[in-house]
């Protein structure tokens, strides 16, 4: 229904219609129209942030969108596609946040240091992800929730301990490697009027390793072993049956997402020059996750491209947006208090709840039953 | 040695135990290939549990299964797959959103062993999409292709299971009753793809069937259980004219007609 039905056979039409395009799209294509056009509008958005938009904060917002994006996608090849609810998620982000923190303090600001902080990072969390689903995937869903909780608990308390190499609760300030820094400038002249320095290649770094991590992602989901996944979420008992090792595939699943999720999370503190429990362990971090998937819409891959884009500006300009209306109705009864920046969560639970009852198959659903 | 002379399927003593209910009690039994076996026996008696312990869905209190003359009681169901059991559910047990021809193409690529494959797009195995096309046209369902088995009838979900049965090319079928609660025009071709399945030579079918001219006319043998006990077995002529089976299971039918 909602959720990614087979899409009917138009592998001949695709072929006729630019065939790299359906296979960098792994012949899932948006299928609908308004979608189309609204992805084209982020992508077009996201790889020009820094040549439209003047200031630091659009570029932060931009870069926070491509962050999002691959960590939503990771968990929606979980959540959406294989049917685990996991909140260890964060836990992944994190490790990635720190492994590039911690070598790059430790290390210094060298590429040989994020290299080994990526690395590291990466090894880490395959293990962590084998581990936790070769002792608990067996068991019932709701029980293999509650220890993948457990454990993202048990490390963000640890984090927050082991201050000397962590940075505890304040987290971790570090250099990058030279070429990333304000200061660089790769080239002398300015390009339509903006300075290439360190800065912008860090955005575009970021911005095409999220294209790179999301193709592979939708790749991954259309693949033969995408599909067992996907019968995993319909009937898992089934599928066993079928003689698809159940526990073998979803632990794989949850390595593949763990990679993805430290990915972001490598990226994120690249992109800050910090990470701490705020930035990427935090609980609430896992809760504005799933908000995201559910918002775009559970197994459909472009929901994450959606729910991120749409999450991260409702986060960073819906307070300004507020603080503005609010300004506006002053003199008014009640209203200003109602829609004051304060009370912006508020609004955003709501759209929230709204957007649940109004499109169970989130937006991607919405939008794809629009044009059948 | 030929392979004839190995049975494809043996049990050795299986016995399970819900509490103090014994549901499958010591049954000990060979299944050869190329023969179709009833198994048959009142509600209760133990039958689709004897299925469960040989596919794996439960794990028997005691015994062994052998196939082919090896030890597979300690296997998971997805490795008691591979090895050649296939099984069809009484309950149907289908992938309810996906549509039935991806229902059937998850069979085939099982089969395949195609799972594994992560960076390929499965439209680019068109050679399995195709296997599972040709099943579904077995089945007679090939007109409702992309529908999900959810919005199925009742009798085409029944061959729906038949077909993901039929995709998994095992060489032990399993089928539990295959028609129940479907229309009389639709049994036929359940029963000749069943008919095919035997005389395609070396499969070994298990057929837990209630309607007895079904039994009479597909069967070479017949198991009879009850209180999950193995109480008859022979030649189907011979075993629905034994006493034991008259009073336990088929005076019932036979007083009906
Ligand atoms: N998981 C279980 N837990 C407890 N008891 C069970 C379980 N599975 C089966 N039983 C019991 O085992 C007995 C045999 O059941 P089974 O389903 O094998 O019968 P059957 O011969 O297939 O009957 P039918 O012809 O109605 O399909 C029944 O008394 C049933 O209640
Ligand atoms: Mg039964």
């Amino acid at each position: 229904m909602s959720r990614s039905p087979a899409p009917a056979l138009t592998v001949d039409r695709d072929r006729a219609s630019g065939s790299v395009l359906t296979g960098l799209l792994s012949s899932d294509l948006p299928r609908s129209k308004v979608l189309t056009v609204v992805l084209l509008a982020i992508l077009l958005m996201l790889a020009t942030t820094p040549f439209v938009f003047s200031g630091s904060q659009p570029l932060s917002t931009a870069a926070k969108i491509c962050v999002f994006i691959v960590l939503v996608a990771s968990y929606d090849l979980l959540l959406g596609y294989t049917g685990i609810v996991s909140f260890a998620h964060t836990m992944f982000f994190g490790i990635g946040g720190y492994g590039i923190a911690i070598a790059s303090e430790r290390l210094g600001a060298t590429w040989t240091s994020v290299a080994v902080g990526l690395g590291t990072a990466l090894c880490l969390s395959a293990l962590l992800a084998v581990a936790i689903g070769l002792l608990s995937l067996r068991v019932r869903a709701i029980f293999f929730s509650m220890i993948t909780l457990a454990v993202a608990s048990a490390m963000a308390v640890l984090a927050s301990q082991l201050s000397t190499i962590t940075g505890g609760e304040d987290g971790l300030s570090f250099q990058l490697p030279y070429e990333l820094r304000p200061a660089f400038r790769l080239l002398s002249e300015p390009v339509f009027g903006v300075a290439v320095n360190g800065r912008l290649i860090a955005y575009y770094i970021l911005f095409f390793a999220t294209l790179l991590t999301f193709l592979l992602l939708l790749r991954i989901v259309n693949s033969p072993f995408g599909r067992v996944l996907q019968a995993i979420r319909e009937n898992e008992f089934r599928a066993e049956a079928l003689g698809y090792r159940v526990v073998a595939y979803r632990t794989a699943a949850s390595v593949l997402s763990a990679l993805a999720a430290t990915m972001a999370g490598a990226l994120m503190a690249l992109w800050l020059r910090y990470n701490g429990p705020d930035t990427t362990l935090s609980f609430s971090i896992m809760i504005d996750i799933l908000l995201m998937v559910v918002i775009g819409g559970m197994g459909t891959m472009y929901g994450s491209v959606i729910g991120a884009a749409l999450f991260v500006l409702a986060q960073s300009y819906l307070q300004v947006l507020m603080d503005a209306a609010s300004k506006a109705l002053a003199g008014v009864p009640v209203l200003p208090d109602l829609v004051h920046p304060d009370r912006w969560l508020l609004w955003l639970g709501a759209l929230f709840v709204i957007s649940v009852y109004a499109f169970p198959g989130g937006i991607v659903g919405r939008l794809r039953q629009a044009e059948q | 040695m030929t392979s004839s002379a190995v049975p494809a399927l043996e049990t050795r003593g299986l016995t399970i135990r819900f509490g103090g209910h014994v549901a499958v009690d010591n049954v000990s039994c060979q299944f050869t290939p190329g023969t179709l076996t009833a198994i048959v026996g009142p509600n209760g008696a133990g039958k689709t549990t004897f299925f469960n312990l040989v596919s794996g869905q439960l794990r028997a209190t005691a015994g062994r299964i052998l196939v082919e003359g090896e030890d597979i009681t300690s296997l998971a169901p997805s490795a008691r797959a591979k090895r050649g059991l296939g099984r069809a559910f009484q309950l149907t047990n289908l992938f309810p959103d996906l549509t039935a021809l991806e229902n059937v193409r998850l069979a085939v690529q099982s089969r395949a062993e195609a799972g594994w494959s992560l960076f390929k797009v499965w439209t680019s195995r068109r050679d399995l999409i195709a296997k599972a096309e040709e099943v579904l046209e077995r089945v007679r369902l090939s007109d409702k292709r992309h529908i999900a088995p959810k919005a199925l009838s009742h009798g085409d979900q029944r061959k729906l299971e038949v077909a993901l049965l039929i995709a998994m090319e095992p060489k032990v079928f399993m089928f539990d009753e295959p028609t129940a609660g479907m229309s009389v025009d639709e049994v036929p071709t359940v029963l000749d793809l069943i008919q095919d399945i035997k005389h395609q030579g070396q499969a070994t079918v298990l057929l837990v069937e209630h309607k007895m001219d079904v039994v009479r006319s597909l069967a070479d043998r017949i198991v009879v259980l009850h209180n999950g006990a193995l109480v008859a077995d022979g030649e189907p002529a011979k075993v629905i004219a034994s006493p034991v089976v008259q009073e336990a299971y088929l005076g019932l039918e036979a007083a009906n007609g």
